[in-house]
């Protein structure tokens, strides 16, 4: 089953994945891609890796348990909605800070927020899934 | 802007995501959750009082305007409901803290309480047909979920017809917003009143109001599409019954409130006649299907069905007296068309308050059922007997709310049927006020069953004549006080609501005046179009209609021929 040309070439397909996935994250505001797509890429990565080797050593390459991402990506979204309040506008309006010094010309505002939240959701929610099934298959 | 509309939403989530952080420790994840839950009541207790100052309060999230954004609102009866699945979400919270077991606790059942409850308050303040579907899923998948965790045999069996049943509703509810969009071309519930109070195909409305009378018929658990309940409500852990039957229906009893006082006004006297009927067959049905029942909580199962079809035909009456009151109005019986407005305004009164007394004793009964399970560990009610010898506190504590659910004078039962039995006797739908009588009188009778065998008769292990074990004998089983706790304040609740029943009939009485004002504010706005006078001083009233949509906006719709002016 598990070949060594299909193990080694998922050590190296991973990365590449995982930074392709963040480039659609990002180019998802203007062009297609987003948050979702991206996430079910980085997904795609981990399970990847954890078909060549195995579910136990796919889990120990992320750094948070799969929860807590899970937890992390809805609370980024949810809060990306708290600056526009205590700006006094309703929740979730769109702020875009002007001359963020780090981001130059880039474009960095609370919906890229929210998308980094989807990101991070839809990566924890399907690698519970994928990942459970697998176990069982294992 | 009015943050306080969303907070009953996000309250709720944020205590659910917090939750995900400490997934391993479930006294950090009981903590929270009862910090959201106590968070949730103020939130509503805010919106409430917010309410009652302006009316109505709304919100357009993203400050995308109405009808294109995402609109939150509340008015009274919005409100009332959200204070509502405070109080439960409340007591529901301590109740599981005595009841639930470690191994639902572990996976997740307080994160999947609270997702539940932002659903339900989502569902309530929702402005849009569209969200209202979409927090009826959110609903739909934690409620389903909290009704299968613990994987025992009857608890999926009942889990799988619940989600069946209930995504059919979704379905249906999916095509009727489909047709309706259509048509109206917006899904705004504020939009779509005014838009539909102008149109010269009434029928083709009716036919959608029909789909969405079926979706939201399979919610609410109305004839004839309660089967799901009586097949699932016995199965979870109490006080998921008891949460259930605190907001679950409620939800689909006030989504038929809100689309059919609102939106759904074209031909009152077919739909809401239809209403009617469907409300008093199901609370016959219901309380037939209870009478042969010998499982506590099954029995309880069947008299919310039963409750309902009171909601319903309350609801019922009062869109059949508007519509009679119209047709005098026109005739020109101007004292006989007063006297059907203010039959209707009972009526819908009545209903309202029948869904907060219905929410609270019936959660009370579930409880103490749950209490029940855990001290005699059965619920059939052969197996158990003697609770009032043993615990007559308990005992105390079922009669109560048994007596109310039955109608018994000064209990808030009583108040809740008397005035739907006034309001139809005013409007005159005199065999739906008989049915509901009879019904009454079969509810007393299964109330009486459920004391009589399972308080009353002696324990079954001991012969009969001989007493039961010494009150002082039994221990309590462990999380049994912390069980009484939310039993004694629902029952405080209902009395006091029994006790100052003015008060508290003139606040549902004011959500009821409210909502039928709406449809009469938004003829007079058609009636009006075109007199510029007359629209500036229509729009400076604060209603749900101006709330929503923003003077602006209807003035545009009003004033279609300013653009031609030169």
């Amino acid at each position: 089953m598990r070949s060594l040309i299909f193990r080694t070439s998922s050590v190296f397909l991973l990365p590449a994945l995982l930074v392709f996935s963040v480039v659609v994250l990002f180019r998802g505001h203007n062009e297609p891609g987003g948050g979702f797509v991206g996430g079910l890429l980085a997904a795609s990565a981990f399970s990847l890796y954890a078909l060549a080797y195995s579910v136990e050593e796919a889990r120990r390459l992320l750094p948070l348990s799969l929860t807590t991402i899970l937890g992390l990506g809805l609370a980024i979204a949810l809060l990306s909605g708290a600056p526009a309040m205590l700006m006094g506008d309703a929740w979730f309006t769109g702020v875009w800070p002007q001359g963020l010094p780090a981001f130059g010309e880039v474009k960095f505002g609370t919906v890229t927020l929210f998308d980094i939240g989807v990101y991070l959701v839809v990566l924890a929610v399907t690698l519970i899934m994928i990942l459970s099934l697998a176990e069982d298959a294992e | 802007m009015n943050s306080s509309v969303a907070l009953p939403v996000l309250i709720p989530f944020a205590t659910a995501i917090a939750c995900l952080f400490v997934w391993n420790s479930t006294r950090l994840q009981r903590g929270i959750t009862l910090l959201g839950t106590v968070g949730l009541l103020l939130s509503g207790l805010v919106l409430f009082q917010e309410v009652e100052t302006y009316g109505v309060v709304s919100i357009q999230m993203s400050g995308w305007s109405a009808p294109y954004g995402i609109t939150l609102v509340a008015d009274r009866l919005g409100a009332i409901m959200v204070l509502l699945n405070g109080v439960v979400a409340l007591t529901g919270v301590l109740y599981a803290f005595g009841s639930i077991d470690k191994g639902r606790e572990k996976f997740g059942f307080y994160p999947l309480l609270s997702a539940m409850f932002g659903g339900v308050s989502g569902a309530f303040l929702t402005g849009d047909v569209f969200n209202l579907y979409v927090w009826f899923e959110v609903v739909l998948m934690s409620s389903f979920v909290l009704l299968a965790l613990g994987g025992e045999r009857p608890q999926l069996e009942g889990a799988i017809k619940y989600v069946t049943l209930n995504l059919l509703s979704s379905t249906l509810f999916l095509v009727g917003i489909g047709v309706l969009y259509g048509f109206a071309g917006t899904l705004n519930f504020a939009d779509l009143a005014v838009k539909l109070a102008q149109t010269d195909r009434p029928e083709l409305i009716t036919v959608t109001a029909f789909i969405f009378l079926c979706a939201f018929g399979i919610k609410a658990a109305a004839f004839p599409f309660f089967f799901w309940l009586p097949a699932s409500y016995h199965t979870p852990p109490p006080v998921v019954s008891g949460v259930f039957a605190g907001v679950l229906t409620k939800v689909g009893v006030y989504a038929i409130f809100r689309m059919f006082s609102l939106v759904y006004t074209q031909e009152m006297w077919l739909t809401h006649f239809i209403i009617l009927w469907m409300g008093a067959i199901t609370m016959l049905t219901g309380v037939l299907g209870a009478a042969v029942q010998t499982d506590i909580r099954r029995i309880l199962a069947f008299h919310s069905i039963s409750q309902i079809g009171y909601m319903l035909s309350g609801f019922g009456i009062a869109g059949v007296g508007i519509s009679a009151a119209m047709a005098a109005g026109v005739e020109g019986q101007a004292e006989r068309a007063a006297m059907l407005t203010a039959g209707a305004g009972m009526a819908l009164a009545g209903a309202i308050f029948f869904v907060l007394h219905h929410s609270l004793v019936k959660m009370n009964l579930f409880f103490v059922a749950g209490a029940v399970k855990k001290l005699r560990n059965a619920e059939e009610l052969e197996q158990v007997g003697g609770l009032y010898h043993a615990r007559p506190f308990l005992g105390a504590m079922f009669l109560i709310p048994a007596l109310s659910l039955a109608g018994i004078p000064i209990l808030s039962g009583f108040w809740a049927k008397l005035a739907l039995v006034r309001a139809g006797l005013e409007v005159g739908t005199y065999a739906v006020v008989a049915i509901s009588l009879v019904v009454s009188i079969l509810t007393l009778f299964s109330m009486t069953k459920i004391w009589a065998n399972g308080f009353w008769a002696p324990p079954p292990d001991t012969p009969d004549g001989e007493r039961g074990s010494d009150p002082g004998d039994e221990e309590d089983p462990p999380g049994y006080r912390l069980m009484l706790v939310p039993i004694v304040t629902l029952v405080v609740l209902m009395v006091a609501m029994s006790v100052l029943v003015g008060p508290a009939f003139r606040v549902v009485q004011k959500a009821a005046d409210q909502l039928l004002a709406d449809r009469v504010y938004i003829q007079q706005l058609w009636e009006s179009s075109g007199k510029i006078e007359r629209i500036d001083a229509l729009l400076e009233e604060r209603n749900y209609v101006t709330t929503v949509l923003g003077e602006e906006y209807l003035r545009a719709l009003l004033m279609p021929i300013e653009e031609e002016a030169p």
